[in-house]
């Protein structure tokens, strides 16, 4: 299969971007690790005209630590993120999420921006995204702002970014002492996507939850905060039978997709299953 | 169209080629290396794995314009001089194919993997080459040929399980 014909140009800095975005309008399109466009665009269910190509843009790379922040490059891999040590030690459950997407070579190609702006219903990211309380860094003609992960996810592949605009930096918080944070997935057993995943942070204090998020991926179109088992979390203790009851009220309020892998009935049940695993294993992790 | 200089094998190669040519198409049709298979198109199966700057990567979904100024190995790349890979070897010694349609992908794709793990455990394998399928044989053999490559890699001393 072979895309349908368009003019490639490569970008080396996120300012060329924007250039080449306002020059060839709504028809041109980032690529950045190309794993979900390109093959999008070989079933032709994507026909850009123009491929501005962000691979080489330096300034979207870099991986720092400031204060009580986590903040990733746009372009930075997978592979990049998975074996930072950096990453490792401030916020591991993003580490041990793209750890888990694909394989080597998705890992060694797709990026923590790509998988953000294109918002697939089974991404993983997504759900650890929102569960960390994220933001990201978007900068467009118009210069830069911020959006934060609750406002990110609009709709299925739909995010609020405008066409002009480019995420460059991915921001989320530093695990702290008292807090936990884990990804649990049901993975499609070839391609590794998630059928559900659900990722949980809990922050605890004198051996009791102060606060909670839990968000659901695979599941819906979109990845999706669950309100009525972090309410349930708060105030307990965060112990096996305080989990069971919180993840049992997940997934009752949210819109599910069936497929032939799973059907809506099954996700709906794995939900509740894999929000029981995140939550204690964040919680194991607040405990210390 | 887009000219690009891309290093294959240690060959370099200047070429015009359409923006939208895949990487995997460059090497086969315009630079007749038809070691590098399609399997499935899709960017599932690995039949298509070569090594771009050091990492694998899915040559169905990679473009060759990206490619412009990059160094490729592929699998006619392992024996430059004749004398088999040590991946190669494995594969032969422990039988690690049938039909051989994936051995490429595969051979490539575990060549990434031990440069990140060269003392794997089966199981690392078996995580490490997720991204390939193969129809033909169960996996087992394949395991047990990395497991050989990595040995004679780090200098042990291997010897073929069927000699
Ligand atoms: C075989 C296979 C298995 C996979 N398994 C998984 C899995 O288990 N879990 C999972 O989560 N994903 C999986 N993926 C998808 C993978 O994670 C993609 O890499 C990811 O969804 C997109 O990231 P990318 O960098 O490749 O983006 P691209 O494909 O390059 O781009 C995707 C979209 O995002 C836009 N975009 C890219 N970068 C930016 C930016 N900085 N700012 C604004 N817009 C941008 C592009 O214009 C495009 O619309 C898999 C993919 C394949 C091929
Ligand atoms: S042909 Fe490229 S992954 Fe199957
Ligand atoms: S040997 Fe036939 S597909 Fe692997």
């Amino acid at each position: 299969m072979i895309p349908a014909a368009f003019q490639y140009v490569k970008a080396n800095s996120v300012a060329e971007a924007l250039v080449l975005l306002q020059q060839h309008g709504e028809d041109a399109k980032l690529v950045a690790g190309g794993h979900s466009l390109l093959p999008a665009m070989k079933l032709r269910l994507s026909q850009p005209t123009v491929l501005i190509d962000i691979a080489a843009a330096n300034d979207l790379k870099g991986i720092a630590v400031n204060g009580n922040t986590l903040s990733i490059g746009a372009g930075e891999t997978y592979h990049a993120i998975a074996s930072s040590a950096a990453v490792k030690r401030t916020c591991a459950i993003v580490a041990d999420c793209v750890g888990q997407i694909g394989d080597i070579q998705v890992r060694n190609a797709g990026t923590i921006g790509g998988a953000l702006a294109h918002a697939d219903p089974a991404a993983d990211l997504t759900a650890v995204f929102l569960a960390l309380g994220g933001s990201v860094s978007v900068a467009s003609a118009s210069g830069t702002r911020q959006i934060a992960a609750d406002d990110m996810f609009v709709a299925m592949l739909t995010t609020a970014l405008d066409s002009g605009e480019i995420i460059t930096t991915v921001h989320v918080p530093v695990i702290g002492a008292g807090q936990g944070a884990s990804y649990a997935k049901l993975k499609h057993p070839a391609s590794r996507y998630a059928i559900v995943g659900v990722a949980a942070m809990v922050s605890m204090s004198g051996g009791k939850i102060t606060s909670a998020r839990v968000a659901v991926t695979g599941a819906g179109p979109q990845a999706v905060r669950q309100t009525a088992t972090e309410q349930a979390l708060i105030g307990t203790d965060g112990g096996d039978a305080a989990s069971k009851a919180a993840a049992s009220k997940a997934g009752d309020d949210m819109d599910y997709l069936g497929d032939i892998h799973a059907s809506e009935e099954y996700r709906r049940a794995m939900v509740k299953v894999y929000a029981a695993r995140a939550i204690s294993a964040a919680v194991a992790q607040a405990r210390g | 169209m887009a000219k690009i200089t891309v290093t294959v094998n240690g060959k370099t190669h200047t070429s015009d080629v359409e923006d939208r040519t895949l990487l995997v198409h460059y090497l086969r049709e315009h630079l007749n290396l038809t070691g590098t298979h399609i399997g499935c198109d899709t960017s599932q199966c690995g039949a298509c794995v070569v090594v771009v700057n050091g990492k694998s990567v899915k040559s169905c979904t990679t473009l060759a314009a990206r490619c412009d100024g990059a160094s490729v190995t592929t699998i006619e790349g392992l024996s430059p001089d004749g004398q088999l890979h040590p991946l190669q070897e494995g594969f032969w010694e422990c039988h690690g194919l049938q039909c051989g349609f994936c051995t490429p992908g595969m051979i490539m794709a575990a060549t990434d993997l031990l440069a990140q793990t060269p003392n794997p455990t089966d199981d690392e394998i078996r995580h490490g080459l997720e991204g390939n399928l193969c129809r033909c044989t169960g996996y087992h053999n394949i395991v047990r040929a990395v497991q050989y490559a990595a040995a004679k890699m780090r200098g042990e001393q291997v010897s073929s399980p069927n000699a």
